[in-house]
């Protein structure tokens, strides 16, 4: 059908970016979500991220979405549509919507022109009155309209548009009649208009798919992890997690308790891990400054914790609902003393899931908090993934059997790790303690009790073997330039390198998922050979490119691709760099 | 009785005294100081309840009476200034099973932990609450706590610091506290007995204890002429408990409080599920 309409014929793209943007209550994310898992009915991978004013209800709303034939982790250079049921403010968000003079910009005549500013890229203006559309239907909303539209033009199916439409209307069903009726009209409303765009077809499904959120990966992973306790207090945007948390963990026999602030939290989660029951908190860059001290205490007591960092612009309250990286030294450094402890990072939607477990599985099995970074991006972006896949059991908390003889909570051992008295278990009561204590666990001021414990503690992350899942190492092996990332910088670089690489321009891609400690040795090995360096993060100082030279020697010229958050890297940004960088 | 079914004779409960819930550690505390009675009275209180060391967690924070949980032989949680109550909470939370007890001191509990002793009270847990309140930070040698008298002099708030003295009970009254009481270490048999009280009761139990600085605060010594033991006769009649505070001398010992609210528990629908039953969320 698509393939009749305008210059593109017979020409089809293999990835279509959308926005969808309105004034608050024309219902532009509910049609975003339809849009999405549409797209995924259909067969296609899909992102969607929102984006809406500082109002806390209404307020203008935009769903962005990037819909494509293979696995999208990041969004495209630039949107092919901007379709607004109203402009209403809508102009706030151009930064995050760059257009270019192929894109369509897609409003009700009635609602007044387009913001300028979106105009300014050259992009074509398409009028359709939505709103009249909306009204030839009884009970028809404009919103529908749209999404039937905007269907039409990337060319998903109707079966595809309508059972997202019955899935999310089923508990209204009065709803659906309007409003399929109102798509019909939308998507012959659109036969008129001149498309430049429309996806191939999908390749065919290798298995079932998913569609989730980061944080909900990231809480569903914590579960399989073997988390049944969490301890919550609510922040942009770590709060759904949490909430998906709450239901979940009732479901699986775990508890989710409300504290007053993030100094309870935190010390409520320590304390249910302390009693044998693998515990967890959310939070973002505020909240993990106020759990920092108890971290310390989760070290020096070695009872297993852990903590996403749903990471937000910085400092102080910042931007909170927009992503960036900055939490990364505060991460690593922010314990006071010495203090070994895990940090590890997801790198996708649905690495979440698998991150999230493993750091459940590690803080158990060396009894150490884990810090995971997650970031805005990662945990509000909505994505059609593949079913991740398993992960290996393991990261069981070593217990002491009642009874044991001359038990010591913490004994030197080999490994650093010692056997854990939980509560109830006779004969092996020990209090657990954020004073340097010796070997019993008594409470010891002796530089000898300090050399060993710290030493134990030390040695039972630094000595650990982490296996693979330290980073994904991708990219062209035998090539003499390597990019080193983490967390939601993967995508885009991922993708710009991938686009790089049809110019003769490749490189080895790291993307970390242990960042500490730092696996040097591995690193060190994936970077054999390498004569170049480039490490891409997305924060003003540069903090991973800081922590990679002060723990790594790392081979050759060593140079770093960073900026601030609040607008992610785009691919063409890092295609651009690295093209720059091979010839620099 | 002395026949034998399954081949094994079922052992003997324990008889433990009061020095069989004692810990070999020594404590850092001064000669004299008021929470060696603390330790005496809910070493005795747990005999007289035949409590299983392992089945009880002492947790406490940071300060001189903070060092308890290592005095005692039940399972013992040490851990950062202020938040003992958030991790006891945590705790019973995970781990309804156990016999949870926070102690701590009047810093520790009134100060750096105010929000969270606000919060217990309004959760009502069913875990108990001792404060050895002395009206001084002692650990850190002799600072006002929010308990002291406005007009206390020391070096860090010379000529006092002017501010009305925290009032534990009545806040703890107003917050929701289900059970509130008042105990001097100087009568370890009336306070083994108020903790007894305190743990057996459900919910969210308050033991505020009188406990001398000999070091900081010598005056205190006189605290034993001053007190009047079973001045509060206990109610569950919340008005009647806040009208009886209006006279309160801070000296008047006993239960004042206890009340019938049931204590914390999760809410909505809870099953036993395989975690793989949630991926029903993300399937398409």
């Amino acid at each position: 059908m698509q393939q009749a309409h305008g210059p593109g014929a017979g020409q089809t793209a293999r990835s279509v970016s959308v926005v969808l943007a309105g004034s608050g209550g024309a219902g532009v994310m509910t049609a975003g979500n339809m849009l999405l898992e549409a797209a995924a009915h259909a067969g296609y991978y899909a992102l969607m991220t929102r984006s809406s004013g500082p109002q806390i209800r209404g307020g203008e709303a935009a769903a962005m979405l990037r819909i494509a034939c293979h696995p999208v982790e990041c969004m495209e250079d630039r949107f092919q549509v901007l379709a607004a049921v109203d402009w209403e403010n809508v102009q706030r968000f151009h930064a995050e919507i760059p257009l270019d003079e192929n894109s369509l910009v897609i409003g009700d005549p009635d609602q007044g022109d387009p913001p300028e500013v979106f105009l300014r890229s050259g992009a074509t203006r398409v009028a359709l009155p939505l709103k009249q559309l909306a009204k030839s239907v009884p009970e028809g909303r404009a919103n529908m309209v749209l999404l039937g539209a905007l269907a039409a033009l990337i060319g998903l199916p109707d079966d595809a548009v309508a059972r997202a439409v019955e899935r999310t209307l089923g508990k209204r069903p009065a709803a659906l009649a309007p409003s399929l009726a109102a798509v019909a009209a939308g998507r012959t409303a659109a036969a008129g208009i001149e498309a430049r765009f429309a996806l191939a077809a999908p390749p065919p499904k290798g298995g079932p798919r998913w569609l989730l959120t980061g944080n909900e990966a990231a809480g569903y992973g914590a579960i399989k992890g073997g988390v049944r306790f969490v301890a919550a207090y609510p922040i942009t945007p770590a709060t759904e997690l949490l909430e998906w948390m709450s239901p979940a963990l009732a479901q699986v026999g775990g508890t989710l308790v409300q504290a007053e602030d993030e100094l309870a939290s935190i010390n409520m989660a320590i304390g249910g891990s302390y009693g044998g029951v693998p515990s967890l908190t959310a939070t973002s860059g505020p909240g993990l400054s106020l759990m920092i001290e108890a971290l310390g205490l989760a070290v020096a007591a070695e009872i297993p914790v852990v903590v996403v960092d749903v990471m937000r612009v910085g400092p102080s309250t910042g931007i909170p609902t927009k992503s960036e990286q900055g939490d990364l030294n505060i991460a690593i450094y922010g314990l006071h003393g010495d203090a070994p402890h895990l940090v590890l990072a997801a790198n996708s939607v649905a690495d979440c899931l698998g991150t999230a477990q493993w750091a459940v599985q590690l803080a158990e099995a060396v009894q150490a908090p884990a810090i995971v970074l997650s970031d805005q991006f990662l945990g509000q972006a909505r994505a059609v993934v593949e079913r991740p896949a398993e992960l290996a059991q393991g990261g069981v908390r070593l217990t002491a059997p009642a009874g044991t003889p001359g038990y010591k909570r913490y004994a030197v051992t080999d490994d650093g790790v010692s056997p854990m008295a939980i509560p109830g278990t006779a004969g092996l009561a020990y209090t657990a303690d954020g004073l340097e204590h010796a070997e019993r666990g008594t409470p010891s001021s002796q530089a000898a009790d300090h050399f060993a414990q710290l030493d134990k503690r030390r040695r039972k992350l630094t000595d650990r073997d982490y296996g693979d899942r330290w980073a994904d190492v991708e990219g062209d092996a035998a090539a003499d330039c390597a990019v080193i990332t983490f967390g939601s910088c993967t995508g885009p670089v991922r993708e710009g390198l991938a686009r790089a690489a049809t110019e003769g321009v490749t490189a080895r891609l790291i993307s970390l998922r242990l960042l500490a400690p730092l696996p040097g040795r591995q690193l060190l090995a994936a970077l054999d050979g390498v004569q170049r360096v480039l490490v891409i993060e997305q924060n003003q100082s540069a903090q991973l490119y800081k922590y990679l030279r002060a723990e790594c020697d790392l081979p050759g010229r060593v140079t770093s691709l960073h900026r601030p958050g609040a607008l992610q890297f785009s691919p063409g940004e890092i295609h651009r760099h690295l093209v720059e960088w091979s010839r620099a | 009785m002395n026949e034998v079914i399954s081949g094994t004779v079922a052992p003997a409960p324990v008889m433990r005294g009061p020095n069989d819930y004692k810990s070999d550690v020594k404590p850092v505390w001064c000669p004299g100081c008021g929470d060696f009675g603390v330790v005496n009275a809910l070493a005795k209180a747990m005999a007289k309840m035949a409590l299983e060391p392992k089945d009880v967690a002492v947790v406490s924070g940071i300060g001189c009476s903070s060092r308890i949980p290592a005095y005692m032989a039940s399972y013992g949680f040490h851990g950062v200034h202020g938040r003992a109550l958030a991790a006891g909470t945590g705790l019973k939370i995970a781990r309804p099973d156990l016999t949870v007890i926070v102690t701590g001191g009047d810093g520790d509990g009134y100060s750096i932990g105010g929000n969270h002793f606000l919060h217990a009270c309004r959760r009502n847990v069913d875990m108990t609450y001792i404060v050895m309140d002395n009206r001084v930070y002692g650990m850190t040698k002799g600072q006002p706590s929010p308990t002291t008298e406005p007009d206390w002099d020391s070096k860090l708030s010379p000529d006092g610091t002017g501010l009305r003295e925290f009032q534990p009970l009545v806040i703890a009254l107003t917050s929701g506290a289900n059970f509130i009481a008042r105990g001097f270490t100087g009568d370890p048999n009336g306070l083994a007995a108020i903790i007894e009280q305190a743990v057996r009761h459900p919910g969210f139990s308050f033991v505020e204890v009188l406990s001398p600085c000999v070091t900081f605060r010598p005056e205190q010594k006189e605290w034993k002429k001053l007190v009047k033991p079973d001045a509060f006769r206990a109610t569950p009649d919340l008005p009647r408990a806040a009208r009886r505070m209006l006279r309160d001398t801070g000296f008047d010992l006993g239960v004042l409080y206890a009340g019938e609210r049931s204590p914390y528990a999760p809410r909505g629908p809870r099953a036993n599920r395989a975690p793989s039953d949630l991926e029903a969320r993300f399937e398409l």
